[in-house]
């Protein structure tokens, strides 16, 4: 049930967007696919919805093989970035299109648009059109379109992609709210690691057209199967040759068993926070560790203070590749 | 001050002034002088000219001249074939352009590039062109002929004249609107289960009426003032084959400028109105 | 206007927006937004190109066929002819010069529209439109009755070149005017501010940042002002006199072949006028595509 893809691949001309990707997304879970611009998550997910056609492997909704149906077919629930709103209808009318079009009874239209406006907060804009509303109303507006309907699935491409960063924020919330609230299976695409982990039960993480990882966002950040996974999700810093968070590593002021020497090169203050910058007799590469205030101000740290590292003892670290120490 | 200016650039981005960027007051009434000289000079005074010569004796006479039996047949036998034009090139104008512009397929740029042709062949050319293959002598002509159909001199060969003349009008208006709006609201449409006909029906047919209205009242203006290539095609025979920019040619020559000119007025009478509505509708496409 | 945020191209693996290949050239997000035909669409597209080839392009074929009826050398003499030579050589030199003075007058109405807001500006526009919508045999006498024998400004031109001259710059005076406006109004007034921060004067920064900017817009606009001239009649048949040598355009010249029953000479001439008309639109077809590549 819920979602599969069997051996999936896209290709447009020699470029492969989507290389063999096999996926189950659990009935009723809320999903987010996650990777960098390019990586071949919108593709997938508008293979899935059948906008795109694969070159290879097969797409299971519900247990129905969806491979040669067109979209109209298909029971799925599709929410665009830029929220591809009928400009010529009003709100109401977009919400009711899809149940229009199924020819259902006036009253039954009108009942159910109703609900839904008021789900996604807009019942006094029914009359209004898309052009009328803000960037976040738009897209709730998409989103009570899509779920008009009833699908089986709901698929959302970047959602929030081109709302600024507090309305995302508040969409976000909003979306899990509503997700623990329908309950329907949910599949979105985003780039953006925070909102992932924030708003899913299970996250895949997918780059260069290939899964990278899948799991609970918890396991996923604390558990990253590889460097890209690691760095994608969160900060990362080198120590000693391994990858760990930033605020993964213990400052001590003396030499301890299992620790690295090294010198406070640099202080920033951001809000709360303190990021210091060291440099490692033992390495070229420079080490950042983040801090509260009070620990910077317990330890007394400031420019050239000489100073002993180590990983936390629950941190997950991971050997770092010599092309990415080099980087960091 | 400065809050304000922003502010009506915001409302009004196309009357923004900028006082430091704009020309100095001089240049700016003299330029602005030299257009309204030229264009007036140019346009207004010969079209303000024909309509004093018009009515020089009053509208009595003017409406005598039309009121003539000839008159009539050309002004609905000039309707007929301006409509039916009209007609044919919405549906080929919507339907290319929706074909050009959502489907790909080998050629695509070169039959892109073929539509804009008609624009540029001289309409005596035009009507050159069709007796070629569709006169007595012509390719398909005598064929057509034997199956009792005659084009040249005749109804379809008129309609076929102004057809080739105005055929990119309203295609060219519908595409960009098509590209601009891209895919999305149909694929939503899609998902939500509406299918092609009804997706077209619901979606893109009132995303681009505005386009369709516009390249609409083009191409009826095209149409009802098409002279070079229906003169040609016509044979212009008076009572049969003459439209009313043909008649407004034959009473010139032969001396009744009263009747050439009332003709005449008619027409631009229709052409200011076409343009008014034109007028009317652009702004609504730049919405 | 479009809304903030309204492009196609999502940020996420459209390979046409990393510059991958197999993207096409052209449009960035044309694999996207296109699909390949099906056979609804491919029946569409049959029954268009059937009838764009019955209207269109099997006549104009049919001239280019008929051109030789008399053989090559028929074809030549035609077109070298004494008469021929000079209506083709007037036509064309005709077009060019009024290409030339509406690309300038074109460009100064336009910018007169958009950058200085008078009242009475709406009435400029519609006036405008004006020749794009009068039928050309209207045009025509409206041009007669002002420089005809019954001048009323004393300015009689019937049967002189200048009248050809007059009557073609009025049907293309809306070419220029309505390619370059569009252009002038969507220009960057930012990049004109930081010019004129960094010290241009107002003329320096209209010759280097306005004028080139336009410039595509001016040649796309002149080009069809001269495609349009070189193939007129209706509004030069009853002014120029239509005397051979001396006021014969290419037009008015293919008529008479053609009510002579000179068919071969007809389609030769037209040929050659065809030829100039589509040597001009591929070459804005071109100049369009280079401009594209480089936005």
């Amino acid at each position: 049930m819920g979602i599969e893809a069997r051996n999936v691949v896209k290709r447009f001309g020699s470029f492969t967007a989507v290389d063999d990707v096999s996926l189950n997304v659990t009935s009723g879970n809320l999903t987010a696919l996650l990777g960098p611009s390019g990586g071949g998550k919108s593709t997938l997910l508008r293979i899935i919805a059948g906008l795109e056609s694969p070159d290879g492997g097969r797409i299971l909704i519900d247990g129905v093989d969806s491979t040669g149906l067109p979209p109209q077919r298909r029971g799925v629930g599709f929410v665009f970035q830029h929220y591809a709103a009928f400009k010529h209808l009003s709100v109401y009318r977009n919400v009711a299109f899809g149940l229009e079009i199924r020819r259902r009874p006036k009253a039954e239209i009108r009942k159910r648009v109703h609900e839904l406006l008021e789900l996604v907060h807009l019942e006094q804009f029914a009359d209004r059109l898309p052009s009328q509303l803000s960037g976040g109303q738009r897209q709730r507006m998409a989103l009570a379109r899509a779920l008009a309907v009833e699908p089986k699935v709901l698929l959302l491409d970047e959602p929030f992609g081109a709302l600024d960063a507090k309305v995302r924020k508040e969409l976000r919330d909003w979306l899990r709210r509503l997700h623990d609230e329908v309950h329907v299976t949910t599949l979105f695409v985003t780039h953006d690691q925070e909102e992932a982990l924030e708003v899913s039960d299970e996250l895949v993480v997918i780059n260069n057209g290939r899964i990278e990882q899948i799991g609970s966002p918890n396991d996923l950040y604390d558990k990253p199967a590889n460097e890209f996974v690691m760095g994608f999700l969160g900060p990362v810093t080198q120590l000693g040759g391994r990858l760990v968070r930033p605020h993964d590593i213990e400052v001590l002021l003396t030499a301890e068993p299992g620790t690295i020497e090294a010198t406070v090169q640099r202080v920033q203050r951001v809000g709360f926070e303190v990021r210091v910058d060291f440099a490692t007799p033992a390495s070229a590469a420079v080490t950042t560790v983040q801090l509260t205030r009070g620990q910077a101000d317990s330890l007394g740290i400031r420019d050239g203070l000489r100073i002993w590292l180590r990983a936390a003892p629950n941190a997950s670290t991971i050997v770092a590749a010599p092309s990415l120490a080099k980087t960091l | 001050m400065a809050d304000a200016g922003a502010d009506a650039a915001v409302k009004h981005p196309r009357r923004q002034r900028r006082l430091g960027l704009e020309p100095s007051r001089p240049t700016r009434y003299g330029l602005r002088f030299v257009a309204l000289l030229y264009v007036g000079l140019l346009v207004l005074l010969p079209l303000g000219t024909v309509l004093w010569r018009t009515f020089e004796n009053g509208v009595g006479p003017v409406w005598e001249a039309i009121n003539q039996p000839d008159v009539w047949h050309a002004f609905r036998l000039t309707a007929l074939v301006a409509i039916l034009s009209v007609i044919i090139n919405t549906i080929f104008g919507v339907g290319m352009a929706l074909l050009l512009v959502r489907t790909r397929f080998p050629g695509r740029q070169a039959l892109d590039f073929l539509l804009d042709l008609p624009l540029s062949v001289s309409p005596i050319v035009v009507g050159l062109a069709l007796i070629l293959v569709y006169g007595k002598n012509g390719w398909f002509g005598g064929a057509l002929g034997d199956a009792g159909i005659q084009v040249i001199f005749a109804t379809p060969g008129m309609v076929l004249a102004t057809v080739f003349v105005s055929l990119p009008l309203v295609l060219r208006e519908v595409m960009p609107v098509l590209r601009e709006v891209g895919i999305e609201q149909e694929q939503a449409a899609q998902s939500l289960g509406a299918s092609a006909l009804q997706r077209f029906r619901r979606i893109t047919l009132p995303t681009i009426k505005w386009a369709v209205a516009y390249g609409l009242v083009l191409s009826l203006a095209r149409s009802l003032g098409e002279f070079g290539a229906v003169k040609v095609v016509s044979g212009n025979l008076l009572n049969r084959t003459q439209t009313a920019t043909l008649v407004v040619e034959q009473k010139y020559q032969d001396f009744e400028q009263p009747a050439a000119y009332a003709i005449a007025f008619v027409l631009v009478f229709v052409a200011i109105i076409a343009i008014v509505i034109i007028s009317i509708i652009r702004p609504k496409e730049d919405r | 206007m479009t809304e903030p945020g309204h492009s196609i191209l999502s940020a996420d693996d459209a390979p046409a927006a990393l510059g991958q290949p197999g993207s096409s050239a052209g449009r960035g997000d044309d694999r996207r937004d296109t699909r390949p035909l099906g056979a609804g669409t491919g029946l569409g597209l049959g029954i268009g190109v059937l009838w764009l080839s019955l209207v269109v392009l099997l006549p104009l074929a049919a001239i280019v066929v008929a051109s030789t009826d008399d053989g090559w050398s028929g074809f030549y003499d035609t077109v070298t002819g004494d008469a021929v030579a000079a209506a083709l050589k007037l036509s064309i030199g005709m077009s060019l010069f009024v290409a030339f003075v509406n690309a300038i007058m074109g460009t100064l109405v336009a910018w007169v529209l958009v950058r200085d807001p008078f009242p009475g500006r709406r009435v400029l526009e519609v006036i405008i439109d004006v020749p794009f919508a009068l039928p050309t045999i209207v045009a025509g006498l409206v041009l007669i009755t002002l420089y005809g024998p019954m001048t009323p400004i004393g300015l009689e031109l019937v049967g002189t070149r200048k009248a050809i001259f007059v009557a073609l710059l009025f049907v293309t005076l809306p070419f220029v005017v309505r390619t370059v406006q569009p252009v002038l109004m969507e220009l960057d007034r930012e990049v004109e501010e930081a010019a004129a921060s960094l010290g241009a004067s107002r003329f320096t920064i209209f010759r280097r940042i306005v004028l080139p900017n336009l410039a595509p817009a001016i040649a796309s606009g002149a080009g069809l002002c001269f495609a349009r001239a070189v193939g007129e009649y209706g509004s030069v048949v009853l002014i120029a006199g239509n005397i051979p040598f001396q006021t014969e355009i290419a037009s008015v010249r293919i008529l008479t072949q053609i009510e002579n029953d000179q068919t071969a000479a007809a389609a030769a001439t037209a040929t050659v006028l065809l030829a100039v008309g589509l040597l001009v639109i591929i070459a804005l077809d071109l100049g369009r595509r280079l401009v594209g590549r480089r936005g």
